[in-house]
């Protein structure tokens, strides 16, 4: 939010109110990557909304069935950027191949969950709240991981969302991340004076009261956004981001991975994957800026010595279908590829087999691997949670970290 | 501690309504609250609220005029007559954004203030998307036609409606191959709730419930080819049940009462502080006049235990309340009445658009760090004019891609906007018109958040507060008292 009112707003520059800080000078006087000591892992989730066609993003150029399936929108072997003799990347994620090659990225082929559903919403909220597509949780994966997390912890920045909403994955019953677009506006907008006043008084009350909630979340929010925005002037990432708002996104995240914060996951989304008409343009644009952001992203952080201990994981709510419509574009199908990035992966390359196209079920992809799995791996292998109580459930865990 | 009068009437109006309203201020003080209880239990039938657009009717005609050969072509060759479905995709959601702007005008205006704040709990506990604005419509009519009738009428309205049986997936509900969706949300999310049925229940159920579909204009049709009336058994009784059967088993059943209770209890007295002993009686009562919603809403709000001061101002607004509270506190005309519908997605209660069947989930769920920035600079905005910015989620069902040319009408630009309001102080003014200028702070706080002693958040408001006249006064220290966290309770 943004508004400019007198008593919205705070006194002073922002550039004063950050050299008062004694980090920010420490800043100066350490090189950034002694800031973090190593083995501090943290998560980055980007969710490709409005689900991506995985089988334009991975392709088999090899395969016969792909071609026949859509004879206007398959991508032509000589197009696509090739990672085996048989699988090759969109056209638009050369730099997303290289990590591949120098085995910094992963490829989870067929992940999805039984009974799927093809309305985005219900589909997205099974894929945030990690729940059987019989069940309704208000809760999401990430949320009950900072709920087992930061169990009396004194800050709740363990988790951010890049955006200026909230996503259910990371609301938990006890605490919630916090969503900001941008630190300086979350900063300008919490330290209101008139937000801080209404803070403090509240303090000086001390009978329990129902509004205490609102006031626990004012108070937090206020803090972390001094603490966040701080943080993010700490050691500004430095690399090539692409304009706009995944462009910014990642270049947050970066400069606050390379800060001593003590966020372990970030999450932020790209979209609208929805390509029911015009696929190609349209999915290309968007490869195009996530492309670039991850080149960027993963440069900042080998230069700075953090790639080992960052995970980057994509995923969308489902697949599309395999055959083309008549629109020059995809309807809303299953299961769906995902992308593991990072300089920490315990296996490389691609992880499991390829959609098989000759055995499908009403013209749709049969998953392989239900995503709960890969959160149980993520939470238990590189978040070093337990992931029983946050999924409630076992699963096998995979070994790509 | 006992209430005033004045603020019973305003905790009574919090929650068999959506809040107090600047134009009806002599009621606070002439009226007890049984009386103020009558004066906005009005139950006449409710006009129907029709925001389909002549395109959507165009289109749906030229729809309904297709041959079932059409339509198999359709599937099969798509092109020209999927583009129309396309096109009546699109323009119904933007009929149904029309739709929930309605109704939300209804309930900032409409004197039938109980009627429309149940037919919105009832919206959150029949949860259904469906992107037809006919059928969307048909759906919110049943609703409120039987906001505060027979419960047992509305189940089975609701369950016939094309809405719900094309959201339940019951289209696929046929006797070579059941689909226990809609079976399974009836007994889990709409009657007895978790843990009262069994899995063969729901089998067993489901087949009873095989045929029942809807035909293309939206009227029900039981598909007697394809329906099993064959012997089922359910909860322990067997016969050749059919649909209808299965519900009023349901209706039998005690646990509906208790079930149905319970939320409405959470819904409009405490969702933090529930009293079993007092569910018990009221689900017994509830069951005996064979599910009489009025009675029960009535019985409720007439109660001592309701003015308990523990259960007033306890609960958080949901975000369709808390703009229609101050929609109805500052009478206001909006240049752009869509902009409403950015602050309610942003929110996350977006009429029409529950998160899923079991609705929105309320109370503490609608705050985080966000969320509640929002809220408390949203009166400021409505009164200052300026520009804010606020990327909210899309909503590929209903926009498929095209959030852009959806959200343009209200944008300025890259996700900025502005409220543009003009407010109608001169009614607010008069709210006042009878407090002496020292008691001035007090009244405002008394009909914005109903607290009558001088608090700590009273001298926050009071040091912002303009001193120049008394216009001012009031204005500031009203928008002073909106930008607060207790006024998020109600």
């Amino acid at each position: 939010m943004l508004i400019k009112r007198k008593d919205f707003i705070v006194t002073g520059s922002l550039a004063s109110a950050s050299l008062m800080m004694p980090k920010f000078l420490k800043a100066f006087t350490n090189t950034p990557q002694q800031l973090v000591p190593k083995g501090n892992k943290v998560l980055v989730v980007l969710q490709l909304s409005g689900g991506n066609d995985g089988l334009n993003t991975v392709i088999p150029y090899r395969n016969d069935l792909y071609y026949k399936n859509r004879p206007n929108l398959a991508i032509n072997k000589n197009d696509a950027v090739g990672l085996t003799d048989d699988i090759g990347l969109h056209p638009e994620l050369a730099a997303l191949a290289n990590l591949y090659q120098e085995g910094n990225m992963s490829i989870l082929n067929n992940v999805g969950y039984p009974n799927p559903d093809r309305s985005h919403f219900r589909s997205m909220d099974i894929w945030h709240t990690a729940a059987n597509s019989n069940e309704y949780l208000t809760t999401g994966w990430l949320g009950r991981y900072l709920d087992a997390q930061c169990k009396g912890c004194d800050k709740p920045t363990q988790a951010l969302e890049l955006d200026d909403i909230l996503s259910l994955s990371m609301k938990g019953e006890l605490d919630k991340a916090i969503a900001f677009k941008d630190a300086n506006r979350l900063y300008n907008t919490s330290q209101a004076k008139y937000f801080k006043a209404l803070d403090a008084a509240h303090h000086q009350e001390h009978a329990a009261a129902p509004v205490d909630y609102l006031y626990k979340t004012m108070t937090e929010t206020i803090s972390s956004a001094d603490y966040i925005f701080k943080q993010s002037k700490l050691c500004p990432a430095k690399g090539d981001y692409p304009k706009g708002d995944l462009g910014n996104s990642f270049r947050t995240i970066a400069s606050l991975i390379l800060s001593d914060i003590n966020t372990k996951v970030y999450y932020v989304s790209l979209g609208s994957f929805d390509t029911h008409v015009g696929q190609q343009d349209k999915q290309k644009r968007l490869f195009k800026d996530m492309n670039t952001a991850i080149e960027a992203f993963t440069k900042d952080m080998k230069i700075n010595n953090r790639f080992e201990d960052v995970l980057l994981m994509t995923f969308s709510e489902f697949g599309r279908r395999v055959a083309a419509n008549a629109s020059g574009g995809t309807d809303h199908g299953t299961a769906n590829n995902m992308f593991m990035i990072g300089g920490g992966l315990k296996q490389k390359g691609i992880l499991n087999p390829m959609p098989d196209l000759s055995d499908l079920q009403d013209g749709d992809l049969k998953y392989t691997t239900d995503f709960k799995n890969v959160y149980a791996t993520v939470l238990q292998n590189w978040l070093g949670a337990d992931y029983k109580t946050i999924l409630g459930k076992e699963y096998e865990l995979m070994k790509f970290v | 501690m006992s209430l005033s009068n004045q603020s019973k009437n305003i905790h009574l109006l919090s929650r068999a309504g959506f809040g107090f309203a600047a134009k009806d201020y002599s009621f606070i003080n002439s009226h007890s609250p049984k009386k103020l209880l009558e004066e906005i239990s009005i139950n006449t039938s409710p006009d129907f609220l029709d925001r389909a657009s002549q395109e959507s009717k165009d289109i749906a005609k030229e729809l309904l005029a297709m041959k079932g050969m059409e339509k198999t072509m359709m599937n099969e060759q798509g092109d020209t007559k999927k583009d129309i479905r396309r096109d009546f995709r699109r323009q119904s959601n933007e009929d149904i954004r029309q739709l929930s702007i309605a109704w939300m005008d209804i309930m900032v205006n409409d004197k039938a203030q109980l009627r429309e704040k149940v037919a919105l709990f009832w919206h959150g506990h029949f949860a259904c998307r469906d992107a037809n604005i006919f059928f969307t419509q048909q759906l919110l009519h049943i609703i409120r036609s039987n906001a505060l009738g027979n419960f047992g009428d509305m189940l089975k309205s609701v369950s016939k409606s094309a809405a719900m049986l094309g959201f339940l997936n019951n289209q696929q509900n046929r006797k070579q191959h059941p689909n226990e969706n809609f079976a399974r949300e009836v007994m889990e999310l709409f009657t007895l709730g978790r843990g009262h049925y069994t899995e063969q229940d729901i089998k067993e159920a489901a087949r009873a419930f095989t045929g029942w579909n809807f035909e293309r204009n939206g009227d029900f049709v039981m598909k007697k080819n394809v329906h099993d009336d064959g012997e089922k058994t359910i909860f322990g009784k067997t016969g050749n049940f059919n649909g209808d059967d299965v519900l009023n088993m349901l209706l039998e059943n005690k646990q509906t009462a208790r079930y149905i209770v319970t939320k409405l209890y959470k819904f409009f007295v405490n969702d933090t502080d529930i009293d079993q002993g007092k569910i018990e009686l009221l689900a017994n009562s509830f069951y005996k006049s064979n599910y009489d919603i009025g009675a029960l809403m009535k019985t409720i709000f007439l109660s001592d235990w309701f003015y308990d001061p523990k259960n007033v101002g306890c609960k958080i607004k949901s975000p369709v309340e808390l703009l229609v509270n101050i929609r109805r506190l500052l009478p206001m005309q909006l240049e752009k009445p869509d902009i409403q519908l950015v602050f309610t997605r942003g929110l996350g209660q977006e009429l029409f658009h529950p998160p899923n069947v079991a609705g929105w989930p309320g109370g503490k769920n609608w705050i985080d760090s966000s969320s509640l920035m929002i809220r408390l600079v949203i009166p400021r905005l409505i009164q200052d004019d300026t520009e804010f910015q606020l990327a909210v989620k899309t909503d590929d069902d209903t926009m498929m891609g095209n959030y852009m040319k959806e959200m343009r009408k209200t944008m300025l630009n890259n996700n900025r906007y502005k409220i543009k309001a003009t407010i109608d102080w001169i009614t607010v003014n008069k709210v006042f018109e009878n407090t002496k200028r020292e008691n001035l702070m007090n009244d405002i706080q008394l009909y914005l958040v109903n607290k009558q002693n001088n608090t700590n958040t009273q001298k926050v408001v009071e040091s912002i507060v303009d001193n120049s006249s008394r216009e001012a006064f009031i204005k500031s220290g009203t928008i002073g008292w909106m930008s607060t966290p207790e006024f998020q309770m109600g």
